[in-house]
């Protein structure tokens, strides 16, 4: 095979799993939008939600029921984090809420075991993470159907969320709401509602991106850890942009692949693990506010 | 405690009164922050329909916190009315939130304009109708309103709110909460930071906005001077109590009030320097 066409196999790859850390950080992106928060819950609602999936399938429910079931479960946690965590701390500061989240995250973390069992669990979503034989037959490439599928929906999801985000009413009003908590009071934007709205749709997003990477690496507590992946993505795309996390998913992605196929046996390999968070702390150094995300507004 | 400066009160204008109540009454309210900060102790006014009522005293006298109990935003920053009442349209206020109130047509105006940085100038008009259920193209027709009385809102639309100047910015809040369609209007120190000529351009506005779309208004002011050439009814607070008021132009000569608020006495134009507290505080409370 010639070196161009193993070039592209590592770079599809790559850009395929890319799309997997975008669906993830997409989750923070739209919390952060709209409560001006990094929330340390994201890996625990992914866990979370996946789990509870799996648990309901195990209880005998067919896929296409247990789906709405775990969505409708999402949106609950999300009502009930608006209730109990946001609503008494309106006002605070950013560092209060921070804190909360990660109070959280433990809570949804202790919740999810104590409900559905430590036990690692599999999930079979129909779809195999094997090659595409009309792929392979063409080009000689590996591309693997999962990460496929993977990609298209989020492709889908990050296309419906932008729009959500830029052309609709309640978009512009979170978008106001992330701006100033007081200010969107004052003028009568329901709080409650945009951030049950949100922190449900997070909710939903955990569920899609638990279940790709459940189908891929098992239902299991390391889930939790698949956002601590979102974050280089985050820090290069900017912390408020769709976009923005979608393309550093998809750089992100393609980095680590590469960077560990080509230049990994030059320093002894593994660097996958952590080429990102490199690529994340040079764009920290000359672009604090990554590739997309709203510069910060200062007047002096 | 209220000492009323103008007995002979133009008669008409109170029959008036008597015969429409107040679009707005505060009733002896006593605020507490944190449950141990007592911040009004007793502020009890009135705005009539149609007019404008400046509450003017300096930093820290309870303005910027009766603005928001009135409109319950204080309840986001650990305050509470704990005593008296606040009446809208003859509803009491203290059960309703934010987002109520201005469906019911009541928009405050916060100080520090409070824009929406990251939206344009636009946008953040539009999601003052947030709480409206408007179509399209009602939505313009009130924009292009807003833009009558903001002719440079129009040129600015598609700036970045967090780039236009600080009179541009106070021009966006106030248009802002136009677009509720409020009948009362509460501003909190709408000359705060700006060029004394973008003062006069915002309050001409205000005027105008009070005049044409007959809104009332209740704005917190420190600059006296500028307030009570607007207003139409004047009251002064310090420390948490209403210690004057009476008609604007009454008060605009009232010698106290020339003396402590607009730097004059009747030596002339005088140094607040030269002022000693001890006697503001023997005269005041």
């Amino acid at each position: 095979m010639p070196d161009f066409w193993f070039f592209l196999e590592v770079l599809v790859g790559g850009l395929l799993s890319g799309t997997m850390y975008a669906l993830v950080a997409l989750g923070f992106v739209l919390i952060y939008k709209a409560s001006s928060v990094f929330n340390f819950a994201q890996g625990a609602m992914v866990f979370f939600a996946v789990l509870s999936f799996v648990g309901f399938m195990e209880l005998g429910l067919p896929f296409w029921a247990a789906l709405p079931v775990t969505v409708g479960l999402m949106i609950l946690v999300g009502m009930g984090t608006e209730r109990f965590v946001l609503r008494p701390l309106v006002n605070q500061s950013e560092d209060t809420l921070l804190m909360a989240t990660i109070g959280l995250a433990f809570v949804i973390e202790g919740v999810a075991q104590l409900a559905w069992g430590v036990d690692v669990r599999r999930l079979d979503l129909g779809i195999r993470d094997e090659p595409i034989n009309w792929v392979m037959d063409k080009t000689g490439m590996l591309v693997s159907q999962l990460d496929v599928t993977a990609a298209l929906v989020a492709g889908i999801m990050v296309a419906a969320l932008a729009l959500l985000f830029s052309h609709t009413k309640v978009g512009r009003g979170l978008r106001a709401v992330a701006d100033d908590h007081a200010a969107a009071l004052s003028i009568g934007i329901p709080l409650k509602h945009i951030w049950m709205l949100v922190w449900a749709t997070a909710g939903v997003v955990a569920l899609v991106a638990g279940m790709l990477w459940g189908a891929r690496s098992g239902v299991q507590f390391a889930l939790v850890w698949v956002a601590l992946k979102a974050l280089p993505v985050l820090i290069i795309g900017g912390f408020t942009s769709v976009p923005g996390v979608i393309l550093a998913g998809l750089i992100v992605g393609a980095i680590e692949k590469i960077g560990e196929v080509f230049i990994g046996p030059y320093v002894g390999g593994g660097i996958e693990g952590w080429s990102p968070y490199m690529l994340a702390v040079l764009f920290l150094l000359i672009r604090p506010e990554g590739l997309f995300g709203e510069k910060i507004i200062r007047r002096v | 405690m209220n000492v009323s400066v103008a007995p002979a009160v133009d008669r008409s204008a109170a029959v008036q009164a008597a015969a429409q109540p107040p679009v707005l009454a505060v009733k002896n309210i006593e605020v507490i922050y944190n449950h141990v900060i007592l911040v009004l102790r007793g502020v009890s006014l009135e705005v009539p329909q149609g007019k404008i009522v400046a509450l003017l005293g300096g930093n820290g006298a309870g303005k910027s916190t009766t603005l928001k109990s009135i409109s319950t935003l204080l309840a986001s920053e650990r305050g509470a009315v704990t005593k008296g009442s606040i009446e809208f349209r003859g509803q009491r206020t203290d059960q309703l939130t934010p987002g109520e109130l201005v469906g019911m047509g009541l928009v405050q105006v916060m100080e520090g304009r409070h824009c929406f940085g990251h939206l344009t100038a636009e946008e953040n008009l539009i999601t003052g109708a947030y709480a409206r259920s408007i179509g399209r193209a009602q939505l313009r027709e009130e924009l292009d309103r807003i833009y009558a009385y903001f002719p440079r809102l129009k040129v600015r639309r598609s700036s970045l709110a967090g780039y236009t100047s600080g009179g541009e910015q106070q021009m966006i809040a106030i248009g802002r909460a136009m677009m509720a369609k409020p009948s009362m209007l509460l501003l909190d120190e709408p000359s705060m930071g700006l060029a004394p000529q973008i003062v006069a351009e915002i309050f001409e506005i205000v005027r105008d906005l009070n005049q044409k779309e007959g809104v009332s208004i209740l704005l917190a002011e420190q600059n006296t001077n500028v307030a009570l050439k607007y207003a139409d009814y004047g009251y002064i607070l310090e420390s948490g109590r209403i210690m004057l008021d009476g008609p604007a132009k009454a008060l605009a000569e009232n010698k106290d009030v020339k003396e402590f608020y607009l730097g004059m006495s009747s030596e002339g134009r005088k140094s607040f320097r030269d002022m000693k507290s001890y006697r503001r505080r023997k005269r005041w409370v």
